[in-house]
C-alpha cells in the first residue's frame, strides 16, 4: 500500500499532487500543524476542542436518554406518553439538525453541542428502552418476591440487565456522534478537526486534509476503544 | 394496546405539539426562529408549489434522490461482491481487511474536502460521500453472510465438483442473502444521512441544499420543511427495504 503510494504520487506522478498528496508533502504538512499551527491552532488543539465537544453533548445525552429510555421499558404509562413524540423526531438523522441548531444559536460551540446531543440521544433511549425490555420478567419478579423495590430494583436489577444493551446503543451513539461533529465543524467553527479540514479545502491543500482525515479516525477509533475498556470494566461479568 | 394507554398516547402527541404552538405564540421567541406547527406546515406546502432557490421541494427531492440512488447503487455493486469474495478467499481478505478497517474509521463526512476537490460539487462529489457511507455495511454483512455458510454445503459443492468461482455465486451468495439484505437496510440509512451531510456543505441543489439556503434566510419554517421532508423520505426507504427482507424471508421457508 505504502509502496504503490509512493510509487504513484512521487516517482510517476500518475496523480497530480494537486488532486492526492505525496507521502513527503504529508509528513510536512503534519510537521507544520504539529510545530507552528494551521488553522489558528496546532494539532493537538485542534483534536482536544474536538474530543471536548463530543464528550460534552455525549454526556448530556447518556445523562437524560439512558434514564428516559429506562423509564419508557420500565412503565407502559411513560413509554405511552412519550412514545409518539419520540416516533416523529426519530426518522429525522442528526445530521438534519444542524441547520436548525445554527439558526438557533449560531456557529458557536453551543450549536454543536446540541446536535452531538440530539444525535446520541435518540439511540440511548432506543437501546436502553430495548434492554428494560430484554430482562425476563421472572428476574424482576424474583427481586420483588425478595423484597426489592425502589431506587434499589433500578440500580440492582434494571440497570445491570438492560447494560449490554445500552453499552451497544453508546457505541453506536458515539459514532453517530463524531460524524456529526465532523460535519458541524466543516460547516463552520472556529476551532476543530473538521475546520482543519474546511480550511485545506479552501487553501487547496490536499496533504492537509489527509492529515485532517487521519486525525478524524485516530480520534474516533481512540474514543470507541475508551468506550470499549469502560464497558469491560463496567460488566466484569462478561469478560 | 388498553384504552387508558391509548389516551396516554394522545395526550403526549398533543401536549408536544401544544408545548410547541404556546411556546411560539407566546412571544417568548421570535417567530422566524420558532413558527406554529401550523405555518410550518403552510411553508411545507408553499414549498412544493412555489420554487424556492431554484427548484420546487419535489425537485430538490429528486435530485437528492437521483445522487442517493447512484451513491447506494455503486455501494451495493461493489461492496456485496467485495465482501462475498473476501469470505471466501482468505488471501483477497488479507490484503483489503488492513486497509478498509482503516478506511472505516474515517467518518464518511470527512470525505468531503476530496470529494469536492476531486469530482466537483454537482453530482460526483455528493456521490462519493453517499458511497463511503453506504460502503461498509454492504462490505461487511456479505462478509459476515459468507462465512458463516455452513461448512458442509460448501464441502458438498467441493464433492460434487463445483469450480471456486460456482461455489461464490452459487452456494455463498444465496446463502448469504439474508445478512446481505440487514446490511442493506443499514447501508441505506448510513447513505441517507451522509447525503445530508454532504448537501449542506457541497451541493447547488437537493434537500440539504434547502435547508442551508432556508438557514441564510433565518427561517426556521424552511428548515423544518426540510427536516420532515428528510425523515418521510428515510422512512419510506426503510419500510421498502424492510419489505423486500420480510419477502425474502418467506420465500426461504
Amino acid at each position: 500500500m505504502l509502496i504503490a503510494w509512493y510509487l504513484l504520487t512521487t516517482a510517476t506522478q500518475v496523480i497530480a499532487p494537486t488532486r492526492f498528496p505525496a507521502p513527503r508533502e504529508v509528513w510536512e504538512a503534519l510537521r507544520q500543524i504539529g510545530l507552528s499551527g494551521y488553522a489558528d491552532a496546532r494539532l493537538h488543539g485542534h483534536i482536544l476542542h474536538s474530543v471536548q465537544l463530543v464528550l460534552m453533548g455525549f454526556a448530556v445525552a447518556v445523562a437524560t436518554g439512558v434514564p428516559l429510555g429506562l423509564a419508557m421499558g420500565w412503565s407502559r404509562r411513560v413509554e405511552a406518553l412519550v412514545n409518539p413524540g419520540f416516533l416523529l423526531i426519530r426518522p429525522i438523522p442528526p445530521l438534519a439538525w444542524i441547520p436548525l441548531a445554527i439558526v438557533w444559536l449560531g456557529l458557536g460551540d453551543a450549536a454543536k453541542v446540541l446536535v452531538i446531543w440530539f444525535a446520541a440521544f435518540v439511540p440511548s433511549v432506543i437501546n436502553s428502552y430495548a434492554g428494560v425490555r430484554s430482562i425476563e420478567p421472572h428476574v424482576i419478579e424474583a427481586a420483588r418476591t425478595l423484597g426489592v423495590k425502589g431506587w434499589m430494583l433500578v440500580r440492582e436489577v434494571l440497570v445491570p440487565g438492560a447494560a449490554p444493551m445500552i453499552f451497544t446503543g453508546l457505541r453506536l451513539s458515539l459514532q453517530a456522534c463524531w460524524t456529526t461533529l465532523v460535519a458541524g465543524e466543516l460547516i463552520g467553527a472556529a476551532a476543530g478537526l473538521g475546520r482543519v479540514l474546511s480550511q485545506g479545502a479552501l487553501d487547496i491543500f490536499p496533504a492537509m486534509i489527509l492529515v485532517g482525515m487521519v486525525g478524524v479516525a485516530l480520534a474516533g477509533g481512540l474514543m470507541t476503544w475508551a468506550l470499549g475498556r469502560l464497558e469491560l470494566r463496567a460488566m466484569p461479568w462478561r469478560r | 394496546m388498553n384504552l387508558n394507554l391509548k389516551v396516554l398516547s394522545a395526550t403526549g402527541l398533543v401536549g408536544f405539539f401544544a408545548i410547541w404552538w404556546l411556546v411560539a405564540v407566546s412571544g417568548l421567541v421570535q417567530p422566524q426562529f420558532l413558527p406554529t406547527p401550523l405555518t410550518v406546515v403552510f411553508q411545507f406546502i408553499d414549498l412544493l408549489q412555489k420554487p424556492f432557490v431554484g427548484f420546487t421541494l419535489q425537485q430538490h427531492l429528486a435530485s437528492s434522490l437521483g445522487r442517493f440512488g447512484m451513491g447506494f447503487g455503486l455501494a451495493v455493486a461493489i461492496g456485496v461482491p467485495l465482501g462475498l469474495l473476501m469470505g471466501w478467499f482468505r488471501t483477497l481478505d488479507a490484503i483489503v481487511s488492513p486497509l478498509f478497517d482503516a478506511l472505516r474509521f474515517v467518518a464518511p463526512i470527512a470525505w468531503v474536502p476530496f470529494a469536492a476537490l476531486w469530482f466537483g460539487t454537482g453530482i460526483g462529489g455528493p456521490v462519493l460521500i453517499i458511497f463511503s457511507g453506504a460502503f461498509p455495511p454492504c462490505v461487511i454483512n456479505a462478509y459476515r453472510g459468507a462465512k458463516f455458510v455452513e461448512p458442509r454445503l460448501i464441502e458438498a459443492a467441493r464433492m460434487l465438483g463445483g469450480s471456486n468461482l460456482r461455489i461464490v455465486t452459487e452456494v455463498l451468495f444465496p446463502s448469504a442473502i439474508p445478512s446481505i439484505v440487514a446490511g442493506l437496510r443499514i447501508s441505506a440509512g448510513l447513505g441517507w444521512q451522509s447525503l445530508i451531510g454532504a448537501e449542506l456543505i457541497v451541493a447547488s441543489s437537493g434537500i440539504g441544499y434547502l435547508m442551508v439556503k432556508g438557514q441564510s434566510n433565518i427561517s426556521t419554517a424552511i428548515v423544518m420543511s426540510g427536516m420532515i421532508a428528510i425523515g418521510i423520505v428515510g422512512v419510506v426507504i426503510d419500510v421498502l427495504l424492510r419489505a423486500l427482507q420480510a419477502r425474502i424471508e418467506r420465500h426461504r421457508q
